[in-house]
């Protein structure tokens, strides 16, 4: 299965040139029996805004985790900016689910912005002054600078939820991954969200984020990849987003009802 | 009490005793946050299968042979733990409890199965270790500590657990940041590069180590206390990382050294002829000083809970 692959990503291996923030190919995923991920390529778009879409369970976070090397593919390559993933570490910011961690861990809200700063830290580096001015700038930008200090316990979701994006803000990547970033925050943090992944697409940076809500897609996002296990379609809003592939993506679980309603939103 | 009396008798023990609280709670801090903490009392019951095939290679009941063998037979465990929880995809707690019970029965038969009526290998003196016994014979006071030549009496379990208290230090010292932010988000810390899977494994081993060691001088009572009570109790008095393993070493040492006078001397205060046993009245303390922080600890409500934002 290994030389399969091996041979599969060697012959696309030359499309792939530098300026593609993220290229995968041919990838499964499995956590059992099933694959969660089955055969997927998924070229994104520099200096766009890409949308995950997906049923549950359809694998979008799985993907986006195969993406980063947080779970082992069975097969299939990861190409960031043109490049084995070991080598662009640095070019790439991660938000997880905020659901995934502990916020009862013993730490500030400033210190987890400044793990941001960690490769550059490096294992005994000194925190200075400039590292802590950054992680406040950060702050600063998901309108969390007052909580500097609190425990991150004490925060609402959604101000967990900034926080987290605060440290992929430090990490100064070119390429943003989020996962699902506005499940279950404020209107406020939505919007603050929403307009902090603008002001990076503005800067050039790519954002790809796990989305789950289709009524903000278009608002939002420029491209969208949709998944069910396998791929269903990958494009431009205008190209992918569109009832035949939702059709596909969501089967039965979508009610036709809110396809027509989609349909008519894009016109 | 003079220094006379209070050198070869108390002063080895004592420290012996905070070392090894110390050696234990450090990475017990990471393992509690991590909810591994039950690793602990893992390894004080893996260790006997290997003292016994130790024994039965060696023939001797010698020091380091045992600590080999405990050691090996510790980092067995682990890698035995880390492959039952990932091929059977369970919860490591699970994991855990079927890898010890099943090597420490082993620890059992073969025990039962060997010769080993004529040498001392029984159960009291790994539950209860033998604290009180490291006395220091050779110093006639406080101008021995100088002394090369009663220096060189000192009981051999304290230069071995200072040393493993040291090792155990250096490495939570030099890897902090990786283990910080792979106990608190292990996702995260794999994307900037942290090997989680490598450190955590390095970081129970590093635990198996503390505990074969404190193990062999102090006996498992403490080993199994230690990796929790104190940074447990720790976690309430703080709401920073930094703050709590300090704490923990503040708790370590209290238990020891309160646990020690305790033993000593609290029976004669109350009017009964014998001390009691050091070791289980450190891990008393150690359980005392956690039931105080979580009735009036500063930060023992979680987040989350209910009546909290």
């Amino acid at each position: 299965m290994l030389s399969l692959a091996a041979h599969q990503g060697a012959s696309v291996a030359e499309k792939i040139t530098k300026d593609c923030p993220l290229a995968i190919r041919g990838l499964t995923v499995s956590y059992g029996q099933k694959p969660a991920v089955f055969s997927v390529d998924m070229t994104v778009q520099p200096g766009a805004m890409t949308a995950i879409i997906g049923p549950n369970g359809a694998g979008k976070s799985t993907l986006l985790k195969a993406a980063l090397g947080i779970v082992s593919p069975l097969s299939g390559q990861v190409s960031v900016f043109g490049e084995p993933l070991e080598k662009q570490r640095a070019r790439i910011a991660y938000v997880p689910q905020r659901a995934s961690v502990d916020w009862d861990f013993p730490t500030r809200v400033i210190d987890v912005v400044l793990m941001g700063l960690s490769r550059e830290l490096g294992l005994l580096g000194r925190v200075r002054a400039r590292h802590m001015s950054r992680a406040m700038d950060c702050l600063n930008r998901v309108g969390m600078r007052d909580f500097a200090d609190r425990q991150i316990g004490q925060l609402s979701g959604g101000q967990q939820q900034r926080v987290f994006l605060a440290r992929a803000l430090a990490q100064d990547a070119d390429l943003y991954l989020l996962d699902e970033p506005f499940a279950g925050v404020d209107a406020a943090t939505e919007k603050a969200i929403i307009a902090v992944l603008k002001s990076l697409k503005e800067a050039g940076k790519t954002v790809v984020v796990v989305h789950h809500d289709l009524a903000t897609v278009t608002d939002y996002f420029d491209h969208v990849f949709l998944i069910n296990t396998r791929k269903v379609a990958e494009g431009t809003v205008a190209e992918a987003f569109i009832a035949e592939t939702l059709q596909s993506a969501y089967g039965g679980r979508l009610a036709t009802a809110q396809i027509d309603q989609i349909s008519r939103a894009l016109g | 009490m003079s220094g006379e009396e209070f050198v070869p008798l108390s002063l080895t023990p004592l420290l012996i005793g905070t070392f090894a609280a110390i050696a234990c709670a450090l990475p017990g801090n990471f393992l509690v946050l991590r909810k591994q903490a039950l690793i602990g009392d893992a390894i004080s019951h893996v260790v006997l299968p290997g003292i016994v095939v130790a024994f039965l290679l060696t023939g001797t009941i010698s020091t380091w042979p045992m600590m080999l063998g405990a050691a090996g037979a510790a980092v067995v465990a682990v890698v035995l733990i880390e492959a039952v929880r990932r091929l059977g995809q369970i919860e490591a707690g699970a994991a855990m409890g079927v890898v010890f019970t099943t090597m420490f029965a082993a620890g059992v038969l073969l025990l039962e199965q060997t010769d080993t009526s004529t040498v001392h290998l029984d159960v009291e003196h790994a539950l209860y270790g033998n604290l009180e016994s490291l006395i220091w014979l050779d110093a006639v006071g406080w101008s021995s500590v100088l002394d090369p030549v009663a220096l060189a009496g000192l009981p051999p379990e304290l230069p071995r657990i200072a040393l493993t208290l040291l090792g155990v230090s250096v490495f939570v010292w030099l890897f902090w940041r990786p283990l910080k932010i792979s106990t608190f988000d292990e996702g995260f810390a794999r994307t900037i590069g942290v090997r989680t899977g490598v450190l955590g494994m390095a970081l129970v081993i590093t635990a198996a180590i503390a505990a074969v060691a404190a193990f062999d001088a102090v006996g498992s009572i403490i080993v199994i206390a230690m990796f929790i009570c104190p940074p447990a109790a720790a976690r309430m008095m703080t709401n920073r990382l930094e703050t709590q393993i300090a704490w923990s070493i503040i708790f370590a040492i209290l238990s020891a050294v309160s646990g020690y006078v305790l033993a000593g001397y609290g029976p004669l205060w109350l009017g009964a002829a014998d001390a009691v046993s050091a070791a289980g009245m450190i891990a008393t303390m150690s359980g005392l000083i956690l039931a105080l922080t979580a009735l009036w600890g500063p930060c023992r409500t979680r987040a989350g809970a209910p009546g909290t934002a």
